[in-house]
């Protein structure tokens, strides 16, 4: 298990210190962030001295390497358009996106996992091909239009939750959570909707599928040959024998989400890192940018090891087999 | 747990609070967040307007952009290098401490450090002396007409606060250390503020102590960036903001529609253009046909700037002949005249310059002017329908700027406002002169009239305003003879109000003054 770890922590080292070389190829071609910095009125010898201050002038190779050696020690500097240190504007951001992601995660579980199953045990009957075809339109609207039609109804017409914002936070520690206070709860529903619906009909999908095949296995036979009632059968043995690729999905995307998180967050003003990104690259902030990347490939990095621990405790054939 | 059962019995009172106060406060869903609170910070001039609420600067512009006293309230030309500015008596920042030359001092000494990234605000500035509590010395490069012009940009800050706080210097982001004054803010304007959560909102309260009369019936602004535009269209629609100061071009009509909502539309003092590369070869390597007068007047007469304005700006934007708007000293109506759109004199014109068939990159921006990706998409056909052979080269603002500063752009979409100087000078220098030394930073195409250049260094050291701005005419005047750049239109610039909003006021250079904004009782 240790060498399991080692072996797992170096090759997210490993992952980190591409991503951020890719980023600075990027930066090398992307453009000029002193443009982006100085106003009209500012003459070139200006602008040149800036650009030498924040060693823009160097290769991109000496550059890459300040950060990494930066990066090591902590330090990812500060931002060039808000002048914050950068890994405090990370993780003042950061609990806004896990909070959005971790409750569409929950809703997609908690919506998709039932739907999955009754349209499996129903197979055939009206409601579930209805519930089916309706999947289709979660999984191909692209977010920003389920997002764009959720404001309208909910916000505009119907006036129900907020169309934008986080509502009121309420700060433990350096998190600050949106969940303890009515606005907050209120204004998470929207975005996380619009987060959720692709992957609650993934995770639909995905339970239905696994569903119809143990349906037909023998166990299940056997189980109501014996008489279990079918309520038993479906809900205690064949959906636990299903769970399997739907941990693996959702822990997986997780780091998905937060990658999509972007396009709600920037559809809703949601103050998460998505939109903190966004913002960085329309204005070439290099420090955030590369901070963000490395960030989010360690997320990526850490819920795959998850995933692989996650899997032995779920399914005891595994556990047995390490020892 | 009680401490955390206390913050949020806090947070709800709080709510309460600020429900039953919300009769007064303006809400406010702007397109994008300030980038700090710091105004010598970032070269971002919404920012900087956003800040004029919190700051002060010595002169200020009224509503016919003419300068007038602000935290100054007189001054004289002692001689050509030294200006005397005596200071309003009595005022005092947010933080209780009166305003003294003390804290003009160590405000043009932040702004004007090497390491200030809008040093270029104040150019003429050498160093300044105080004379008493409430009179200052600045010392200038000889005959430099525009200080006031410049000073009205630059915000007052509290000596001792910056002291204190270890804020004396600009923040130098080459250093990677964060400055006290980005998350905080102590000024002399009429609002103080009380929080910004980046990204979610800044909470300003009115400052009760303004020196000046307060025209405005506010008791707070709630500031919500809101960057989707359909999402803040939404947000106003719904009536949870009041004001915007960016409405989507396309969503007028509906907003208008709507009885809750009122369009404030007028035209920006920013005039959109195109520049020429005048190099002798263009990026691929063909012949720069462009040097030729007759070809860059036969794109002039190309454009038919009318349906632009009619179909794509929605018949907001104000088509010109002028390199500069009409409220900019220099322009002249003569000059503002737009030129002609004829298609077959633009033929001719080419023809008769051999260039029927010259083949070009237009470069723009998606994010730059309003409607610039619809715009430049325009245009193309028009240019090639008289001959031309343009390839349209459309991206972000951050990749575009490269290529147009290292001269490697044909032609570009290009935008000036004359700000925050306002003064056509500004373009002139800027943009319009030779490149060399400190001027035509701006100079992307390569090109040199040095009639321009004597004209434009006559009127830098020219104190007596309509000598100089004579000046100024006469260079703007060749400036659009010899086409060097081919002015389209001043592009619209579109806010709306709920009809909370029954006053507001709103100036061409897009800094909304909401301390001139009246709610309904």
């Amino acid at each position: 298990m240790i060498a399991f770890l080692i072996k797992r922590i170096g090759s997210a080292i490993l992952v980190m210190l591409a991503v951020a070389f890719l980023a600075f190829l990027i930066f090398a071609v992307a453009g000029d962030p002193v443009e982006m910095m100085v106003n009209e009125q500012a003459t070139q010898a200006d602008r040149d001295a800036l650009r030498e201050r924040l060693g823009l002038d160097q290769p991109f190779l000496v550059q890459y390497a300040t950060f990494v050696m930066n990066a090591a020690q902590g330090e990812f500097g500060i931002s060039y358009q808000t002048q914050r240190d950068v890994m405090s504007l990370i993780a003042s951001r950061l609990p806004a996106t896990l909070e959005l992601v971790f409750i569409a995660s929950m809703l997609s579980l908690l919506i998709g996992v039932p739907l999955g199953v009754i349209t499996a045990i129903h197979r055939g009957k009206w409601f579930s091909e209805g519930l089916q075809f309706l999947s289709i339109f979660g999984v191909s609207l692209p977010s920003f239009v389920i997002a764009i039609m959720l404001i309208l109804v909910f916000s505009v017409m119907l006036g129900w939750a907020p169309g934008f914002g986080r509502g009121e936070t309420v700060q433990i520690g350096w998190w600050s959570t949106g969940l303890l206070t009515a606005s907050g709860r209120n204004a998470i529903i929207l975005p996380a909707i619009a987060l959720a619906l692709y992957e609650i009909t993934l995770v639909m999908r995905i339970v239905r599928a696994e569903m119809l095949e143990v349906l037909r296995s023998d166990f299940v036979k056997f189980a109501r040959a014996r008489g279990v009632p079918r309520r038993i059968v479906h809900y205690r043995h064949a959906l636990r024998n299903c769970l399997m690729p739907v941990a693996t999905l959702t822990a997986m995307n997780f780091g998905t989400l937060i990658a999509f998180a972007l396009v709600t967050e920037t559809v809703f003003q949601w103050p998460g890192m998505g939109l903190l990104f966004i913002q960085a690259v329309l204005s070439l902030d290099f420090p955030i940018m590369a901070a963000y990347l490395v960030i989010t490939s360690a997320i990526f990095v850490t819920l795959n090891t998850l995933v692989d621990i996650i899997y032995a405790v779920i399914d005891p054939r595994l556990r047995q087999e390490k020892i | 747990m009680t401490t955390l059962r206390k913050t949020l019995l806090c947070s709800v009172a709080l709510g309460f609070l600020a429900g039953s106060a919300s009769a007064e406060i303006l809400r406010w869903g702007a397109a994008r967040d300030i980038v700090s609170l710091d105004p010598y910070s970032y070269g971002d001039s919404f920012t900087i307007g956003f800040l004029d609420h919190v700051y002060d600067g010595l002169v200020r512009y009224n509503e016919e952009f003419e300068i007038v006293p602000a935290l100054a309230t007189e001054w004289e030309i002692v001689d050509e290098t030294t200006w005397r500015f005596t200071l309003r008596d009595g005022v005092t920042f947010h933080n209780g401490a009166p305003l003294t030359a003390e804290d003009v001092l160590a405000s043009l000494e932040r702004v004007s450090h090497p390491n200030s990234p809008l040093r270029g605000n104040l150019p003429a500035y050498q160093s300044a002396e105080i004379i008493d509590d409430l009179t200052i010395e600045m010392t200038v490069d000889a005959n430099y007409p525009l200080l006031l012009n410049d000073l009205t940009n630059i915000h007052i800050f509290n000596a001792q606060w910056l002291t204190d706080n270890d804020a004396l210097e600009p923040t130098d982001v080459g250093a990677g250390i964060e400055g006290f004054p980005t998350f905080n803010a102590n000024g002399t304007g009429p609002f103080r503020v009380v929080e910004w959560v980046p990204d979610s909102n800044v909470t300003l309260e009115v400052n009760e102590d303004w020196w000046d009369e307060a025209r405005h019936n506010l008791t707070g602004i709630e500031f919500t960036p809101i960057s989707s535009a359909a999402t803040r269209v939404a947000a106003l629609l719904s009536g949870s903001i009041d004001f915007t100061e960016n409405a989507p071009l396309q969503d007028l009509a509906r907003l208008e529609a709507s009885p809750d909502v009122d369009p404030v539309v007028t035209q920006d003092l920013r005039t959109v253009m195109f520049g020429f590369n005048r190099r002798d070869t263009l990026s691929e390597g063909q012949e720069n046909m462009f040097n030729d007068l007759r070809v860059r007047q036969a794109f002039a007469h190309a454009i038919d700037a009318e349906s632009i304005r009619d179909v794509i700006m929605q018949g907001n934007s104000r088509v010109t002949g002028a390199l500069v708007a009409p409220e900019i000293p220099g322009y002249t109506d003569e000059m503002g005249e737009p030129r002609a759109f004829d298609p077959e004199t633009a033929s001719a014109l080419l023809e008769d310059a051999g260039a029927t068939g010259f083949s070009f990159t237009l470069n723009c921006m998606n994010n730059g002017y309003v409607n610039e990706e619809e715009l430049c998409n325009a245009v193309v056909p028009m240019l090639n329908r008289v001959g031309f052979d343009v390839t349209l080269d459309i991206a972000e603002r951050a990749q575009q700027t490269p290529k147009r500063t290292s001269g490697s752009a044909d032609m570009w979409s290009f935008g000036w406002a004359n700000l925050p100087m306002l003064d056509s000078y500004s373009i002139l220098v800027q943009v319009l002169h030779s490149n060399e030394g400190n001027a035509g930073v701006f100079n992307w195409g390569g090109w040199s009239y040095p009639e321009i250049d004597a004209l434009i260094q006559s009127a830098a050291v020219e104190l007596d305003f309509d000598t100089r701005i004579a000046m100024q005419t006469e260079a703007l005047q060749i400036a659009r003879d010899e086409l060097i750049f081919a002015p389209l239109h001043e592009q619209p610039m579109a806010w709306a109000a709920s009809s909370r909003v029954v006053d507001i006021l709103q100036q061409g250079d897009n800094k909304p003054r909401h301390w001139t904004t009246r709610l309904a009782d």
